[in-house]
């Protein structure tokens, strides 16, 4: 736009005058804005404890370290809920999300009106909680247990696998579909013949990912009670046992590397 | 067997794709339809089995109006009209064997077709239609694994597979090379005198269809331009489907590739002279 006419010929400017002076109002707006919200954040913060941080953190590392391996012994029992937590959990939150992602996806809605909302409402307000929230919720409603957590897991899992299935569901090639319809198959087999096919690979790609990250969660769910590996880490905690809690920090850590290698050799030999 | 009367058919956007349409077509005929792209060639054959529901008109099978048929009737005529399409439209995931029974859907049961267990005598006109079409090598690859040729040959082979009693080919060629073109033509056009089958067959390769067709009928923005046998199909007629521009630029792509093909030929020839003179 901000081209004129000069006496050498058109000259060019990335911005009118106008413009500059608005770009750097904005930048001005946004300073202050950093300024004033770090006033805020900031007012409780005693300067105090910060300043002597560094000392803080090596005591915390010389309490934490050497680990205490002989721990781990105890830990099999509570590593083993985690992992059934987490794979129950991703089960039924798979079982649940599948009907929920074709009423959702719009090639195979049933009615635009009632059931497609309904299905999306289902998946922002499963998406919506984290799973730590679920957990609390759940944990006083059935009481504490690996229970409150597998139904916690599989309740944030119907909102991820949903979304991403029906997505994939909207995504498919609509003219294999119209061939499978136009050998007068009834809806069902449509799906069976037309889709289901077509999101197959989609579809076990997105169970691993949400399993691999279902082990991760699963992980700190017991900090609120809801069973696993969580508890020990929430009771070492509790008594300042740091030693241990090194332990439970490495085991964690070589669960997680351990589902991610899983994850990735299924998605590799599935699609 | 065939009859469709002042066939109309109105878009949501308000575009007229087809205006009063009517013809019949008997027992055993293979019509090509032709026309410029955005002619309704398409909609016309979708508006058959109702893939595109019409606006006016009826289109009768055998004295059925499928226009008025309710969903489970239009299942049961559905099954009773093969489709071919241009970019072969097989579920690409499946085996060809799968492809070819998915034919059958419209006459088995959901639970049959979800195990796959289908009656001995359905499996054994596949494996018979997979022969006729040259592809008994390829049972149990998936559809992904064939070239072009041989998808559309699977896709003949499963429009068969539903008994039916009436072809519909929507652009059969357009995604493949001439020569496969030809083969497929011929492969379509043999196979529906064997069975006495009538066949419409959207085409724009004028060539090809008068090569093949016993009919030809002409539809130019949604109308029908010219109705006759493929030797009626002069200048003037083509230039009528066609508009005047662009059938001389059609004419003059045919020419070129003619004489493209005569000079590759005469270049072999003294090539294959001169190779002669030096051994």
């Amino acid at each position: 736009m901000p081209v004129w006419q000069t006496e050498q010929g058109p000259a060019w400017r990335h911005r009118t005058t106008t413009a500059q002076w608005l770009h750097w109002l904005g930048w001005l707006l946004a300073a202050m804005a950093f300024v004033f919200c770090w006033q805020i954040m900031t007012v409780d913060t005693k300067w105090f404890f910060v300043k002597d941080a560094p000392s803080q953190a090596a005591d915390l590392f010389s309490r934490a370290w050497p680990p205490k391996w002989s721990y781990v012994n105890t830990l099999w029992r509570a590593l083993w809920d985690t992992i059934n937590i987490a794979t129950l959990g991703t089960l039924i939150g798979v079982i649940l999300a599948v009907p929920v992602a074709f009423l959702a996806a719009r090639n195979t809605t049933p009615s635009h009106l009632v059931l497609r909302p309904f299905a999306l409402f289902v998946i922002v307000a499963s998406r919506s909680i984290n799973s730590l929230i679920w957990a609390l919720l759940l944990v006083a409603i059935l009481g504490p247990g690996i229970l409150a957590g597998i139904i916690a897991i599989a309740l944030r899992s119907i909102g991820f696998v949903g979304k991403l299935l029906y997505e994939a569901i909207e995504e498919i090639d609509e003219s294999q579909v119209e061939a499978v319809q136009a050998t007068g198959a009834s809806r069902a087999q449509v799906i069976d013949y037309g889709i289901v096919p077509q999101v197959l690979p989609a579809f076990a790609g997105i169970c691993v990912f949400r399993w691999d990250i279902n082990i991760r969660e699963s992980t700190i769910l017991g900090l609120v009670g809801a069973g696993g590996i969580g508890l020990q880490l929430q009771s070492s905690l509790n008594t300042l046992a740091w030693s241990q809690v090194t332990v439970i920090f490495a085991l964690i850590l070589a669960t997680v590397i351990f589902s991610e290698w899983v994850s990735s050799r299924v998605r590799k030999n599935i699609i | 067997m065939l009859s469709i009367e002042a066939l109309t058919k109105r878009y949501k956007t308000g575009d007229l794709a087809l205006k009063d349409v009517s013809f019949s077509i008997e027992r055993g005929q293979v019509v090509g339809l032709i026309g410029p792209s955005g002619a309704g060639k398409s909609t016309l054959i979708r508006c058959i089995n109702r893939l595109v529901e019409p606006t006016a008109g009826a289109i009768r099978l055998s004295d059925v109006d499928i226009p008025k048929l309710g969903r489970t009737q239009l299942k049961t005529m559905r099954r009773r009209i093969g489709m071919i399409y241009q970019e072969y439209a097989l579920v690409e995931r499946l085996t060809v064997m799968e492809n070819v029974l998915s034919g059958r859907l419209g006459y088995v049961s959901f639970w049959r077709s979800l195990s796959r267990r289908y009656a001995q005598k359905d499996v054994d006109k596949a494996f018979g239609l997979l022969e006729r079409v040259g592809l008994s090598d390829h049972v149990d690859k998936r559809a992904d694994e064939l070239s072009g040729g041989q998808r559309q040959r699977v896709g003949i082979a499963r429009a068969l597979e539903q008994d039916p009693e009436l072809l519909l080919v929507d652009e059969p060629t357009a995604s493949l090379d001439p020569k496969t073109s030809r083969q497929i033509m011929r492969l379509i056009c043999e196979i529906c005198r064997e069975h006495d089958l009538p066949a419409i067959i959207n085409i724009h390769d004028v060539m090809l269809a008068q090569m093949f067709v016993d009919r030809v009928i002409g539809l130019t923005a949604g109308e029908v331009v010219f109705d006759g046998p493929p030797a009626e199909l002069d200048h003037a007629a083509l230039t009528r489907i066609y508009g005047e521009e662009d059938w001389r630029e059609m004419r003059k792509a045919a020419d070129e590739a003619a004489q493209d093909a005569s000079d590759a030929a005469a270049f072999k020839a003294a090539e294959e002279e001169r190779m002669a003179g030096t051994v």
